[in-house]
């Protein structure tokens, strides 16, 4: 155990330093949840004074929305990461050393959790600069950050998964594309449930990132009854994700 | 037997392979009943051309890839039985580099030795200490991404030594170099043999298996064709050859039986337009050949003789010439292939696969 808590470390930290060492990629992973927040802040400011709406300040219902989607859109092409190790012979070195094989693939959805529950932490910090405020205290930003982790993870699993059984960069973009966007829209992240059609509303309630969102915005509002169901079912849903991802690994083995 | 035993071979070599197939999906045979023993302290090379099997017989014994059937041990432990005790004793430079790019080489190096457990002195002590043996200090705080394709391949190296393994796997470990960054990997490869390292090395190139192996398999469709030391395969052949190319392939046959009646010819093989003579002696028996063939009318476009080589020996057992990796691919420094990876149906499909 404690070695492979040792790999996971070592091989965690190879990849922070790696794109640490991009520092465009780090610029644009910190300003775009910022335009994100700014842009729709503004963009869709009149949405509050729709009847029914529910909330005074846009930007104060949108913060932790845009967290939730900074985890989605950051996490979902994790896999391309572990092409890249594929391809270049990475994968097949690190497997022939004693590394617990768990840690190759959780290094990759630890990493994706992390990075993701930074860029939250930013968008909360932008947010409350523009006027959001997180009514949950400490204990609700700790929710909003930790709630980002467990989608970055699941998106993390499910793409590593896409990416160990079609091994192609193109299959993991396209489905993954084909994924986020929709899932953004299914759910309450910049419109309130209450003005949604009924069908994309019942759709919400089985979409994972609905959960996220709604357990983001309970822990960022305070409002605390409605965390507890939402944050359970996303965590099996991560859960979930990791044991697919994990079969995927095993398979990928095997057919070496 | 070591499937009913403990998993140690009764006989431990420090590389032994009994028997061993291997058929991917779609069923495609990359191993077709392989077995060699290699002795510790041994330079052992793999010979075969693109899709004899060569990387499919490491990645088995480097634990990646499970036997379709037969066995492998290291050092008398089965590798499929305990993986993880052979990972501990082996080294395993792969065809595809395995240097992560954006990484420094000291950084990769680091994390190579960690994966090992190895204590975070003692690694910064072998590491610095390998970076000096291959000749990499200069350039090892720079991202791997800017370092040449031999300072690259040392590295791998380099990293499959760092928690000194007993047994190092080399697989085609100067494809793709330049003339020069081969003849220094070959240097490196038998200052590790002196050190009395066990090493398994793949190749291509037969000259590079006559340089440094001590003793080889020939690989060839998944099959071991022929085994021995260099000099043995050689000798066994017995003379010279005489090889001539005959203008017109309509004369194949015929010149065939008409040399192989000749009294000093030893044996005839056919490939393409190439007539190979085994001769006891290529400078007296070449006029003769020439003159017999002139008579009959069959018009020769060139002829050569040559000492035995392992190209001779890789004729004589397969029954076509060497083709390493195109044309001219047997000589190391003019091979047309250049890049890692290359095609075949076992390991090269896999490298450029997935």
């Amino acid at each position: 155990m404690m070695e492979a808590a040792a790999d996971l470390w070592h091989l965690f930290v190879r990849l922070v330093r790696a794109n640490l060492r991009m520092p465009v990629f780090v610029v644009i992973s910190i300003v775009q949840p910022v335009i994100w927040v700014l842009l729709f802040g503004q963009l869709f400011r009149a949405v509050t004074a729709l009847p029914g709406f529910g909330a005074d300040s846009y930007v104060q219902f949108l913060a932790p929305g845009i967290a939730i989607m900074t985890a989605l859109f950051g996490a979902a092409y994790s896999g391309m990461g572990m092409l890249a190790d594929i391809d270049r012979g990475v994968l097949d070195r690190l497997l022939a050393t004693p590394v617990a094989r768990g840690a190759l693939l959780a290094a990759r959805i630890l990493y994706s959790a992390a990075q993701v529950a930074v860029q939250a932490g930013i968008i909360l910090l932008v947010s409350a600069a523009v006027g959001a405020r997180p009514h949950g205290g400490a204990a609700g930003i700790a929710v909003v950050l930790a709630v980002a982790a467990l989608l970055g993870a699941a998106f993390a699993a499910f793409s590593n998964a896409l990416a160990l059984l079609t091994r192609r960069q193109e299959l993991v973009i396209a489905a993954m594309n084909f994924v986020v966007l929709p899932s953004t829209f299914l759910s309450s992240m910049m419109m309130s449930a209450n003005l949604m059609p009924s069908w994309i509303r019942a759709a919400a309630l089985f979409n994972p990132v609905n959960w996220a969102v709604v357990a983001a915005r309970a822990g960022f509002e305070g409002n605390w009854q409605l965390l507890p169901r939402h944050l359970g079912l996303l965590a099996a849903f991560t859960l979930a994700a990791a044991w697919l991802a994990g079969l995927s690994f095993e398979r990928y083995r095997r057919a070496g | 037997m070591p499937a009913s035993g403990s998993g140690r071979s009764p006989v431990a070599s420090a590389i032994e392979v009994r028997d061993l197939r291997k058929t991917y999906g779609g069923g495609v045979v990359a191993l077709d009943g392989v077995s060699f023993a290699v002795a510790a302290g041994e330079v052992f090379a793999l010979l075969g051309p693109n899709g004899a099997g060569k990387s499919s017989t490491v990645r088995i014994l480097a634990t990646l890839s499970a036997p379709t059937a037969g066995a492998a041990f290291v050092d008398g432990i089965d590798v499929a039985a305990r993986p993880r005790e052979v990972r501990r004793r082996i080294g395993y430079v792969a065809q595809a580099s395995g240097v992560d790019p954006t990484a420094t080489g000291r950084e990769n190096l680091i994390l190579q030795g960690q994966l090992y457990r190895l204590p975070a002195a003692a690694l910064r002590a072998r590491v610095a200490e390998l970076l000096d043996l291959f000749d990499l200090e200069a350039a090892a705080d720079r991202a791997a991404m800017t370092w040449s394709g031999g300072m690259k391949r040392r590295l791998d190296v380099a990293m499959g030594l760092v928690h000194r393994p007993a047994v190092l796997f080399l697989d085609e470990p100067t494809t793709g170099l330049d003339p020069e960054s081969r003849s220094v990997m070959w240097e490196e490869v038998r200052g590790l043999a002196r050190q009395g390292l066990t090493l398994l090395l793949t190749t291509h190139y037969l000259e590079e298996a006559d340089q440094l192996a001590q003793r080889l398999v020939i690989l060839d469709g998944g099959r071991v064709v022929a085994a021995g030391t260099p000099d043995t395969l050689k000798a066994g052949l017995r003379g010279d050859r005489v090889s001539v190319e005959l203008a017109d392939r309509g004369q194949v046959t015929a010149a065939c039986e008409l040399l192989g009646a000749l009294p000093e010819v030893a044996s005839v093989l056919v490939d393409g337009t190439v007539l190979y003579a085994q001769v006891a002696h290529s400078a007296s028996a070449l006029p003769s050949l020439l003159a017999a063939l002139d008579r009959a009318g069959l018009a020769v476009a060139q002829a050569a003789l040559s000492r035995p080589s392992l190209d001779d020996v890789y004729l004589h057992a397969t029954g076509h010439a060497w083709r390493g990796d195109g044309p001219g691919g047997s000589r190391p420094g003019t091979g047309g292939d250049g890049g890692p990876g290359g095609q075949s149906a076992g390991g090269g499909q896999r490298a450029g696969g997935r």
